[in-house]
């Protein structure tokens, strides 16, 4: 296999863009990747969508963005692995260069999801579970995230000022980053205190329904000095891991195993551990993910990541940054494209180009995307060349 | 939800039957074609015992549109005294009862319906005893 590096990123604000369609969000992140770049053409592109067809009533989107970027006729595949779509289809970028197969590859992410109601996005975001074992019973998203952070709670005695520790970091996060979608800054007080969506999981533990796309473009890396105007960011390690789809049915309830596994295969891929980790993208969908993540990620000893959030282990300037951006609580949760988001902001991270919230002489840098209740999985690990 | 999709799961939600894999005798519910466990292809019927206990639960606040009528409502993960795991609504709970570890008989009740014109689903809720 040749070693792969992103040569460009490209993303623009997140948030509910009347304005904008399916489409345009994909096709305006892409053109800024292009031009971030410097590269003439690409060979092939992949795009990271989870529901096109429920969102937006469209399927068939890799020919559809490859026709309004004006790129046809490359091969142009969509990726689908909920909200995993996005490292999904890094991932699907990164084997096609590294196995020689083509040079220059766009990898984009996209969803479009305000053109709905909020009930038939909630419809919509349920299909990433179990419809006929989780979903028929009138267990929610939420819901689901609830029963984990009920188990974690019960187990590890994670409080609820651990849960909203991780909301009111993200928004400080979040705060210094022009791109997010709810910059404003939050208290843990505003967290208790908000709605109750699925106990104990409150209103501003939840990340929001997010229009957005991103893309990055990828190269071999003995070529990217020659092709990129600015400093490639090399893919070191990719690992990719599926669960049971019900979360039930898992042997430990307080444990994303997709995530430990996917993990491990790309520390082992890079000959990285996590206390070589400078900056990390997590997958916070509802703040009990992010804790959780952080232990299966080797951060943490198992049922410390409560703690360690609240005592600022995970803020700019702690042990192991996490979600410099914002993450998706904050920066926003375009469900297909969030996976090549957090990517963006790790190769901007590496490259130092991050402002008010740069993680100072920041060089190996990780994302982790997951799908429903982490039965996808996605790792990747980078280094600034 | 079409008749046949309804149908297909009437073993399940109205009776309760398991796949036991004949190799090494794990209890599949739902049936499945492979042993996750051993790889084994080969089943029997047989009908799951209807007692089990609460692992983690919640209270849906904000219910999806068909169970907009019941939020909020409780949901547990509930381990079947015979192995599966299945995740279902608890009804006729008490104070206290909400909890880990929480013993449940599965009872027959509607789960929800689709209105005028459309299919009453019927299902399992988990009762504490
Ligand atoms: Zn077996």
């Amino acid at each position: 296999m040749r070693d792969v590096a992103i040569i460009g990123v490209g993303m623009k604000k997140c948030g509910e863009l009347w304005e904008k369609s399916l489409r345009d969000l994909y096709v305006e992140s892409a053109l800024d990747a292009i031009d971030d770049a410097g590269v003439d053409h690409i060979d092939s592109m992949y795009v990271g969508c989870m529901s096109g067809g429920l969102f937006a009533g469209q399927e068939h989107i890799g020919a559809l963005m490859a026709d309004y970027l004006g790129q046809t006729p490359v091969p142009a595949t969509r990726v689908e692995s909920a909200c995993a779509s996005g490292g999904a289809a890094l991932r699907a970028g990164f084997l096609e260069v590294a196995s020689g197969m083509s040079d220059i590859v766009l990898v984009g992410g996209v969803e479009k999801m305000t053109d709905v109601s909020g009930d038939e996005a909630t419809y919509a975001l349920a299909t990433a579970s179990d419809q006929e074992w989780e979903a028929f019973n009138g267990i929610t998203f939420p819901g689901l995230y609830a029963m984990m952070a009920v188990a974690h709670m019960h187990k590890y005695g994670t409080t609820s000022e651990m849960l909203a520790s991780v909301a009111v970091k993200n928004h400080a996060n979040g705060s210094k980053n022009p791109l997010a979608q709810f910059p404003m800054k939050i208290t843990v007080e505003d967290v208790l205190s908000s709605v109750m969506v699925a106990d104990p999981l409150h209103i501003l533990d939840c990340s929001p329904i997010t229009d957005g796309g991103a893309a990055l473009i990828l190269c071999p890396a003995d070529q990217a000095k020659k092709l990129a105007k600015k400093a490639g960011v090399k893919i070191l390690g990719c690992g990719m891991a599926s669960d049971t789809i019900a979360y039930h049915s898992r042997g430990d309830l307080t444990t994303l195993g997709a995530v430990v596994k996917a993990a491990g295969l790309a520390y082992k891929m890079s000959g990285k551990g996590p206390k070589e980790i400078q900056v990390c993208e997590v997958h916070d969908c509802f703040t009990i993910a992010e804790i959780i993540v952080s232990e299966d990620l080797g951060f943490f000893e198992k049922g410390k990541g409560g703690a360690a959030v609240k005592g600022g282990e995970t803020a700019i300037g702690g042990k192991i940054p996490i979600n410099t951006s914002g993450g998706l609580k904050s920066k926003g949760h375009p469900v297909g494209a969030t996976g090549v988001a957090q990517a963006v902001e790790i190769v901007k991270q590496l490259r130092g180009e991050c402002g008010d919230r740069q993680v100072k002489g920041a060089r190996v840098g990780m994302t982790q995307n997951m799908g429903g209740t982490g039965a996808s999985a996605v790792v990747h690990i980078m280094e600034v060349m | 939800m079409s008749s046949p999709r309804s149908w297909r799961h009437y073993p399940q939600r109205y009776r309760y039957e398991a796949a036991v894999c004949t190799k090494c005798g794990k209890v599949h519910f739902p049936p499945r074609l492979i042993c996750d466990a051993c790889k084994g292809r080969e089943f029997t019927t047989k009908t799951m015992a209807r007692t089990g206990k609460i692992l983690t639960h919640t209270i849906v606040r904000v219910g999806p549109s068909n169970f907009a009528d019941q939020s909020p409502f409780a949901v547990a993960v509930v381990e079947m005294d015979d192995g599966p795991r299945i995740t279902c609504q608890v009804a006729d709970w008490n104070q206290g009862q909400l909890t880990i570890g929480q013993k449940v008989r599965l009872e027959f009740r509607k789960i929800y319906d689709e209105g005028a014109s459309g299919i009453i689903n019927y299902g399992y809720k988990a009762v504490p005893i």
